[in-house]
């Protein structure tokens, strides 16, 4: 199929359809309304529904309703918008539910901005609404990275029935990059979703179903604790990726996400002019951190220190250090709010702090 | 011998927690003895709400969610959405639906949302242990208004039926009571006027049912009931607010 | 090949066009390309502006703090950015309506009469096609047949026939800048 140049939103909104995803529930919020205006022209084309839903909270609430008939669904949102659907995310957890939710990070706390930014890397991966649960959260740091990702994003849902968190930026849902879309096919075996609550007789050959986070029996609660616990252990033994970059023989390792991790590879140039070996280990899922992945590369003897670099003032430093485990030294170089550092300022941190 | 009654099948064995003289047994009844004869029982979801009702799932005998406190109406739009072949019927309470989940309901009816709301008003929160509800009366003691609601301090108790008939999405909107034999008659009719509405595809529909509390209340089942009548109706009138459905 | 640009001026101008006409030109010529707009707050002040990369190479920061190339459609513009153009680089005025020069000695500059071309051609809207051909003439980021394929993929068949006067306009801005 021919490149298509696309904007990151309406490019996560087509690949969200081709992956079978056929309704959606949003809400407007800058910068994101690319993706609710392209599923409102696209969705009633493909026999969807896509519904401009009061709120964020009805909006995530719907979500939770459509899932728990068993459809397909996603919603998307920015930051002060995420943080309104955080009930519904902990609601969809506790009952089992699987779907997608887009969160293209702007500027906070508060309104914030409308700028790019990874503050929200806390509230996504953990779980950000009550009790023990954690969504998956994937971040994507290229246009075609997050097509490519959306099929697997509904898969994971629906293989661990679990909430999936596709953590972007600004950048990513506003830049435009060629796209290819190839034939979406799972490369997983779906399970069946027979707890859908789609109407029940006692003729239909199944249990009715009862879709509910409510067990208020201490046993019953902790049973479905257990259940969820022992999905995310399989999760995090198998479901964590990252990409490494430049890693072998590195003396500083560079640790970064979405945009940020692109902006340390033109860094990391800049430093291997200067004579200096820097490696990137860039988590393309957040949440499970990639932690095996990472020690390897820390593990080399010619890495010296690791550095993280975040448009925040420093959240997942939290998940390197500890990975680490004080092992080697952890830094962070990055800003709270909505500053995209300059791949110049990085390298320029990186060389002085190679010096101190 | 001759069977002079049956339960519905679209009740559950389950034993129900509620409180002895409870409205909410009867209104359970009624509403699944309408599935049933509608004969609809296969195709519908119920969603339960947070309050006293919230172990609803247990007692209706179809497939069932369990919503946030509230979003019942929300979560119902997915479910009828997705396949609008489905019945989908909400079952709140007062708190949950004319406190935290104004919003929710409110833009139900406003999207004409072919769903239809069972909506439990006794003037009072019952689950968590008898505090003020917007639907509570002037004067009427609660453990949050101890020296009785003050309307200058909180307003005066809301209506929903009125309110909500004034949306152009409401399809068939009517209040109606469960304290007398007559009543409930009656109220099993507009429960019946309100899912054929659904089925018909005409818009949202809601049935208010005033109901009472002798626990949070504090008064006995029967004294319960004479409350009912002599306090909630003169200030929340029986009868249809609103159906479209008779227009051609 | 690694071509680092931004595109500024002011709403209405079309530099976000030439910027997107640009990277689907590169994307034709099967290079990397990456489009990245401002918004929000940026375009207070005046100026609306784009980064575009095109590189033979996968693009690591589609994010330009500093560019191989400024297009400064508008006065604001070039005050913005003529500090961003790396040594070496190249700054493209559009001596139409800015009347400064450039203070920086270190890179290359070309003085684009956008407007004037435009008018000469008879519609003042091709002012930003002009700047486009003396980038592409200054640069060889891409072919001139790219970004009129790009072009009229974005106008639709129907505005076809705009194409021959974005032609000329394309043409003429390359002959001003040669010497």
């Amino acid at each position: 199929m021919a490149k298509k140049l696309m904007k990151g939103c309406e490019a996560v909104a087509e690949a969200a359809i081709q992956a079978g995803c056929h309704f959606f529930f949003g809400y407007p919020i800058t910068p994101q309304n690319d993706i609710p205006e392209y599923m409102a022209a696209r969705l009633p084309k493909v026999g969807g529904c896509f519904l401009q839903a009061e709120s964020e909270v009805a909006a995530i609430n719907m979500v939770y309703g459509a899932a728990a008939s068993g459809a397909r669904v996603m919603t998307s949102s920015s930051s002060p918008g995420v943080s309104l659907k955080q009930e519904g995310m902990s609601y969809l957890a506790g009952a089992e539910l699987p779907c997608v939710v887009v969160n293209m990070v702007r500027g906070g706390p508060g309104l914030g901005s409308i700028q790019p930014s990874q503050g929200d890397y806390f509230q996504a991966t953990r779980g950000g609404g009550h009790g023990d649960y954690h969504p998956i959260v994937l971040a994507p740091s290229s246009v075609q990275e997050a097509v490519d990702m959306m099929q697997d994003a509904f898969d994971l849902a629906d293989v661990y029935r679990t909430p999936v968190m596709i953590l972007a930026d600004g950048i990513i849902g506003q830049m435009m990059e060629p796209v290819e879309f190839h034939e979406s096919t799972s490369k997983r075996e779906l399970p069946k979703k027979d707890w859908a609550a789609t109407g029940w007789s006692p003729a239909s050959g199944r249990p009715r179903a009862v879709v509910n986070s409510l067990y208020i029996e201490v046993d019953e609660l902790q049973e479905m604790n257990d259940r969820l616990q022992a999905r995310y252990k399989i999760i995090r033994e198998t479901e964590a990726k990252a990409e490494t970059y430049n890693t072998d023989g590195a003396e500083i390792i560079v640790c970064a996400y979405g945009t940020v991790a692109r902006i340390c590879k033109s860094a990391i140039a800049i430093c291997e002019k200067k004579g200096v070996k820097v490696g990137l280990v860039r988590p393309i899922t957040v949440w499970p951190f990639p932690e095996k992945q990472l020690k390897e590369v820390m593990d080399q003897p010619s890495v010296k220190k690791a550095i993280t670099v975040e448009i925040s003032a420093g959240q997942m430093v939290e998940d390197v250090r500890l990975t680490v485990n004080g092992a080697k030294p952890v830094e962070f170089f990055g800003k709270p709010g909505s500053y995209t550092p300059t791949a110049e300022e990085i390298a320029e941190y990186i060389m002085k702090s190679r010096e101190a | 011998m001759q069977t002079v009654f049956k339960k519905t099948p679209v009740l559950t064995d389950a034993i129900l927690h509620y409180c002895p003289g409870c409205g909410h047994g009867i209104v359970h009844r009624l509403v699944a003895e309408v599935i049933e004869e509608l004969g609809i029982q296969d195709r519908t979801v119920a969603y339960v709400p947070v309050g006293c009702a919230v172990f609803g799932y247990k007692y209706f005998n179809v497939d069932s969610v369990e919503a946030a406190h509230g979003r019942a109406p929300a979560a119902a739009t997915g479910t009828k959405r997705t396949d609008p072949n489905r019945v989908v019927f909400t079952y709140q309470g007062d708190g949950d639906l004319a406190s935290i989940g104004a919003a929710e309901i409110v833009h139900a009816a406003h999207r004409g949302e072919k769903i239809t709301t069972i909506f439990i008003n006794n003037a009072i929160y019952g689950m968590t242990g008898g505090q003020m509800a917007p639907t509570t009366l002037v004067g009427q003691k609660t453990t949050t208004s101890p020296y009785g609601r003050d309307e200058n301090h909180c307003g005066k108790p809301i209506r929903i039926a009125e309110m909500l008939a004034t949306i152009e999405g409401s399809a068939y909107i009517e209040r109606v009571a469960v304290n007398t034999p007559a009543n409930i008659v009656k109220a099993k009719k507009a429960i019946k006027n309100a899912f054929e509405c659904q089925l018909a595809g005409k818009g949202f529909s809601l049935v208010e049912v005033l109901s009472n509390c002798p626990t949070n209340w504090g008064m006995s089942p029967v004294e319960s009931m004479e409350w009912l009548e002599k306090n909630m109706i003169p200030y929340y009138p029986l009868g249809v607010k609103k159906d479209i459905t008779k227009e051609v | 090949m690694l071509w680092t640009n931004i595109f500024a001026g002011f709403g209405g101008q079309g530099v976000l066009l030439i910027g997107q006409l640009l990277a689907y030109a590169g994307m034709y010529e099967d290079k990397n390309v990456s489009w990245l707009p401002s918004y929000g707050p940026e375009m207070r002040g005046g100026t609306a502006n784009c980064s575009v990369v095109v590189s033979d190479e996968p693009i690591a920061s589609p994010v330009l703090s500093m560019a191989d190339c400024v297009i400064a459609m508008n006065t604001p513009s070039l005050d913005k950015f003529e500090s961003c153009v790396n040594p070496g680089g190249k700054l493209f005025i559009n001596s139409s309506i800015i009347e400064k020069k450039a203070t920086r000695t270190d890179i290359e500059v070309f003085y684009v009469p956008c407007n004037e071309i435009a008018e000469q051609l008879g519609n003042p809207k091709v002012a930003n096609m002009a700047m486009l051909g003396a980038y592409l003439e200054a640069t060889k980021a891409a072919k001139t047949e790219s970004v009129l394929d790009a072009l009229l993929y974005k106008l639709g068949e129907k505005k076809a026939h705009l194409i021959p006067l974005n032609r000329e306009a394309i043409e003429k801005g390359a002959e001003s800048i040669k010497k």
